[in-house]
Parts: structure tokens; C-alpha cells; sequence
């Protein structure tokens, strides 16, 4: 049985369709990374996939359960990680945790084991009766971390698990994240911004405007971009892209301030691209292709080009979603 | 579906935040104390001739309405504040039922609000009301219904606000207006038809009513210009009872539309 199963989904807000029938299974115990430039319906899917929206149209099951007729079903047997904070900051580590087993209404027995446990598995035990406030941004990302495994869900869903965090703690997370898999046989579904991160995933999808564009393991996926990529910065850009395309017939497509070539071999292709241009170029570089790549090439932009912003952006936009659907109902 | 645990963790989250937060018993006595004992002195002097009842002791079932009022709209609105720090979304996802989310939050309002009514109701020997035991425990009944039927009209239209920005404007075009047209400083039958239409659609009006037939003796029939109270018992626990399952059911009903 496939833990998760969505079959022509869609989703519209008043006029906008911000999840355009799109299609996908993921298998247990995968890892499934959810890619996608802001607005690109990453965040709708996953809150229809945990019950939080209604689709417009389309079939989706999590864990055999129809997320839109066993919507309390699908919660229980799920555990959510979110991109912007849950936790209750007034309340202690072991307050926040113990909502949330009366919440999933777990055993009276197994909760102080299970709360003392996750609190060991994410090294928070010796802070358990601290205030929240009082932790880092790390530390309560660790929280909810440990908050979303309690109930023993079948599928953790991570809603860019890492936004934010400086990368020593980014690497704890998903040591912790990989090591849980090894631990308990759990489905991770999750969305990131960071492509090097995505890498870690089994499966990745990725989607834009709306639609899913491909599909497949990291791999799979770098191998759409063909052979290698050479990185040029020079003076004149545009002039060094009219002479590579008069010289070697090669359409470079136009990165930040640098131009981006694909070729088979970059080996190869260097010494000739010298001898012809060599001093009109400032900097060169061979690259073997990473997801960056992939997404550049599918996408047409760098996934991370939004800016620090994008977070509060797609806040405020998901908020005039909600007004414009709250004046119709 | 009625999720005994989850109402339970829900209030019990509250009252612990509630006993957490020092200086809020000293807030609580603070507002009363101004409306017992410095309006309603300096409005005794003014107003004379409400028979056997003195304005002080007139004002002091609006003033427990009023401690009501502002209690639980106040502990609703908490609601805003979790929704815009996120912990919403933690009890939105639970597998709960809306019902037992809007009972869970209409509970522990109800309790902060009762808590307060209750420990004003120390005053009363100060403005010689003389009350019995059991009048204490009507009273302290007719303040948890009164309280539970608020929070229920103040988590309605919380589920609905989605910033605290618009709070003023709830004070301002909502609850100011619930308190002055609900009997608790003047009585209701001195006012102008169409203000006296206006109170007789406010709950609260009848909730203060109910203090005043529990505190205030029975003035014949309410006249003008009477002190006493205007309706029934009967009948005034019955308006605020409707009221509070209608609110009940509006307040699940919204909350079944948040993502």
C-alpha cells in the first residue's frame, strides 16, 4: 500500500488554481522531497494532504484513508512539522508535549515515557521544564520535532523542517531526521528551499505553477540535465554569449551575473573555449550537476532567489487567500 | 463527537497560563472596585428614589455583568493570539472534533470569568446587600452560565478575526455598547424605545437581569424609573440559555472553516 496517493488534485482559491491536477504516490518508509518555487502550490498540497484544506477536485488517501471523508482518521496515523513555529511559548518543553498526547489521546501510561524519550532523542531532556520562550530557534525547531513523532505517526510531514536555522543546526536536523528512519519505519514527506538537502530524499517531485514538471530520484532527476555545466564570468556577458553561440553553436543560458553552458564533457571543452575566448573570460568553472541545476533548468529560475522575505510574503499572501474565502462562505 | 481528554488539556492549558500571570488578581479587582465604590458613590448622591434600593447596591449586579463581559471576551480572544503564533494550527490538526476545541476554550473562559465574579462578590456585605447561602450559590450559577454563554459569543468572533489589530474596534462597536445597553448603570426601562429595543436584543441585559431578581428584592411590579428587576428569573435564564447554544453552534461552525 502506498502511503500516500493523490490522484488529480486540484485546488483553486476564488479565481486562482494554485494546484493545477497533479498526480503522485509516495511509497512507505520513503523520504519525499516536495520542490517547487514559492507559490507553487508546495504548501497548499501539504495542507490538503494533512486535511487542513478541502481540495477543489481530486482523490487523496493517506495511509488508505480518504483525506476528505476520514479527515480525523488521516490526523491521527500523521505528525506535522511546520514552516513556521506551533509551540505554545508561555508553556514548558514537557507542557507543549503533553497537550499534545491528551490531544492524540495516548495511553496515560506511555506518555511520560514517550515525552522523556523524544525528549532524549532530540537532546532536550535536561531543558524539559524551561519555558519555551526561553529556547533558541534550534531548540524549538528540536521541539517540534520531538512534538511530531510522539504520537507514532506513520508519516511526518516537514514543511521546510530547516528555513531559518544556521547550518550547524541544520546538519543536527537532519542527522536526526536520517537517523530516524533507520529507527522507526516512517514516511517523510517534506518541502525545502535548500537543494543540497533535497539530495538526502529517496524521491523528489517538483512542481511549478501548480502542476508537477518531474519526478524521479536525485539521479534520475541530474541526469536530465545533460553531461556538465560550465560556469563563465567576464566582463561582457552578452558579447561572450553571441561569440559561444557563433563559435560553438551552444546556447548559454543566463545565470546571476554569470553565464551557465551545458556540455557533455567539460573536460574536453575547456581548452577549446580558452584557445577561442580565453580573454574575454574572468572566471571559469566546471561542475557536474547538482539539483540547483535541475530546478535551473526546469524552472527557469534558482529556487532560492525570493529572498529572506519570501516567508512573511507567502504568509500574508495565504492570509488574503483566507479573506477572499471567508467573504464568500 | 465530544473529546473528554482534549477539553480537558485545552482548559487545563489555560489555567495554567492564567496562574501564571502575577498581577492579574490585582487587575482583576481593580476595574470593580473603581465602578462600586467611586461611580457608584458619586451616582448615589445624584440618584435617589429607586425605593428601597440605594444606586450602590443597584449598580453592583451590572457591575458582575460587567466583570463577566470583559473576562470573557478577553479569554476568547486568546484564540486570536494562537492563531497568530501558530499553536492554532497544533489543535487544528489534532484528531479532535471542532466542538470539543470551541468547549474546551468556552470552559476555561467560563471558569476565569466565574473566578472573577465570584471574588467580587466579596463587596457585597460593604454595600449592605445581606445574601444567604444559598442566594451565594444561585448567584455564583447564574455568573457561570453568563460566563459560558460570553466566551461562547466571544470565541464566534474570534474565529473570525485573523490579526489582533481589529480588537479596538470589537471594544469599541461591541462589547462598550453590550455593557452600556444592558441595564448595568441605568435602568433599561428609562431609555428610549429604540434604545430599550436595542437592550432587550442584548444577552447581557438578561444576565444582569438575573443578578438583580438573585440580589435586589422585588419591587412590585418594575415601574418607571424602578431599580428592581424587569423580568422573570425564569424567563431571563432562559434568554441567556438559547443564547449561549446558539453562539455554541455558531462558534463550532466557524471554526469548522479556519485552516
Amino acid at each position: 500500500m502506498a502511503a500516500i496517493e493523490v490522484n488529480g488534485l486540484v485546488k483553486d482559491f476564488g479565481s486562482l488554481r494554485a494546484v493545477d491536477g497533479i498526480s503522485f504516490s509516495v511509497k512507505e518508509g520513503e523520504i519525499f522531497g516536495f520542490l517547487g518555487p514559492n507559490g507553487a502550490g508546495k504548501s497548499t498540497t501539504i495542507n490538503v494532504l494533512c486535511t487542513l484544506l478541502r481540495p477543489t477536485s481530486g482523490r487523496v488517501r493517506v495511509n488508505g484513508h480518504d483525506c476528505m471523508r476520514e479527515p480525523e482518521a488521516v490526523r491521527s496515523s500523521i505528525g506535522l512539522i511546520f514552516q513556521d513555529p506551533t509551540l505554545d511559548n508561555e508553556l514548558t518543553a514537557w507542557e507543549n508535549l503533553k497537550f499534545h498526547c491528551y490531544l492524540y489521546n495516548m495511553e496515560r501510561r506511555e506518555m511520560r515515557e514517550r515525552i522523556g524519550q523524544m525528549l532524549e532523542l532530540v537532546g532536550l531532556a535536561d531543558r524539559s521544564k524551561e519555558l519555551v520562550k526561553r529556547f533558541s530557534g534550534g531548540m524549538k525547531r528540536r521541539l517540534e520535532i520531538a512534538r511530531g513523532l510522539l504520537h507514532h505517526p506513520q508519516i511526518l510531514f516537514l514543511d521546510e523542517p530547516t528555513l531559518g536555522l544556521d547550518p550547524q543546526t541544520r546538519d543536527t536536523i537532519w542527522d536526526f531526521i536520517r537517523g530516524l528512519r533507520s529507527q522507526e519505519r516512517i514516511t517523510m514527506f517534506m518541502t525545502t528551499h535548500y537543494m543540497d538537502e533535497a539530495e538526502n530524499c529517496d524521491q523528489i517531485a517538483i512542481i511549478d505553477q501548480g502542476r508537477l514538471i518531474a519526478r524521479g530520484t536525485p539521479e534520475k532527476l541530474k541526469q536530465m540535465v545533460k553531461g556538465d555545466l560550465i560556469r563563465l564570468r567576464g566582463g561582457d556577458l552578452d558579447g561572450l554569449r553571441r561569440r559561444i553561440r557563433a563559435h560553438f553553436g551552444l546556447e548559454a543560458e543566463a545565470g546571476k551575473g554569470e553565464l551557465i553552458l551545458e556540455v557533455e564533457s567539460g573536460e574536453e571543452f575547456m581548452p577549446r573555449l580558452l584557445e577561442r575566448l580565453g580573454a574575454e573570460i574572468g572566471f571559469v568553472s566546471v561542475t557536474k550537476p547538482s539539483l540547483n541545476d535541475v530546478f535551473l533548468h526546469l524552472v527557469g529560475r534558482q529556487i532560492r532567489e525570493e529572498g529572506a522575505d519570501s516567508k512573511e510574503a507567502k504568509r500574508q499572501m495565504a492570509r488574503a487567500y483566507q479573506r477572499v474565502r471567508w467573504r464568500r462562505s | 463527537m465530544i473529546e473528554a481528554r482534549a477539553i480537558y488539556v485545552i482548559t487545563l492549558r489555560e489555567l495554567i497560563k492564567l496562574g501564571r500571570q502575577r498581577g492579574s488578581l490585582i487587575n482583576t479587582f481593580a476595574r470593580p472596585i473603581l465602578w462600586l465604590f467611586v461611580v457608584g458613590t458619586g451616582l448615589n448622591q445624584l440618584v435617589r428614589g429607586g425605593g428601597p434600593i440605594s444606586y450602590k447596591q443597584f449598580i453592583f449586579p451590572g457591575v458582575m455583568g460587567m466583570v463577566i463581559l470583559f473576562s470573557s471576551i478577553f479569554s476568547s480572544i486568546s484564540i486570536v493570539w494562537d492563531r497568530e503564533f501558530g499553536f492554532l494550527r497544533e489543535i487544528l490538526v489534532a484528531p479532535i472534533s471542532r466542538l470539543s476545541i470551541v468547549i474546551g476554550k468556552a470552559i476555561s473562559g467560563t471558569i476565569s470569568s466565574s473566578l472573577q465574579a465570584g471574588v467580587i462578590m466579596i463587596f457585597l456585605p460593604l454595600l449592605g446587600i445581606h445574601v444567604g447561602i444559598l442566594q451565594l450559590l444561585g448567584l455564583l450559577g447564574l455568573a457561570i452560565l453568563l460566563s459560558f454563554a460570553l466566551t461562547s459569543l466571544g470565541i464566534l468572533i474570534a474565529a473570525h478575526l485573523e490579526t489582533f489589530g481589529v480588537f479596538n474596534v470589537i471594544m469599541n462597536l461591541l462589547v462598550m455598547p453590550l455593557f452600556f445597553l444592558s441595564g448595568a448603570i441605568y435602568p433599561v426601562n428609562l431609555l428610549p424605545p429604540w434604545l430599550r429595543f436595542l437592550s432587550r436584543c442584548n444577552p447581557l441585559t438578561y444576565g444582569i437581569d438575573a443578578f438583580k431578581n438573585v440580589l435586589l428584592p422585588r419591587v412590585g411590579i418594575a415601574g418607571h424609573g424602578s431599580l428592581g428587576a424587569e423580568f422573570p428569573l425564569g424567563f431571563d435564564i432562559l434568554i441567556v440559555g438559547l443564547f449561549c447554544i446558539v453562539m455554541i453552534t455558531l462558534a463550532v461552525a466557524s471554526f469548522r472553516k479556519i485552516q
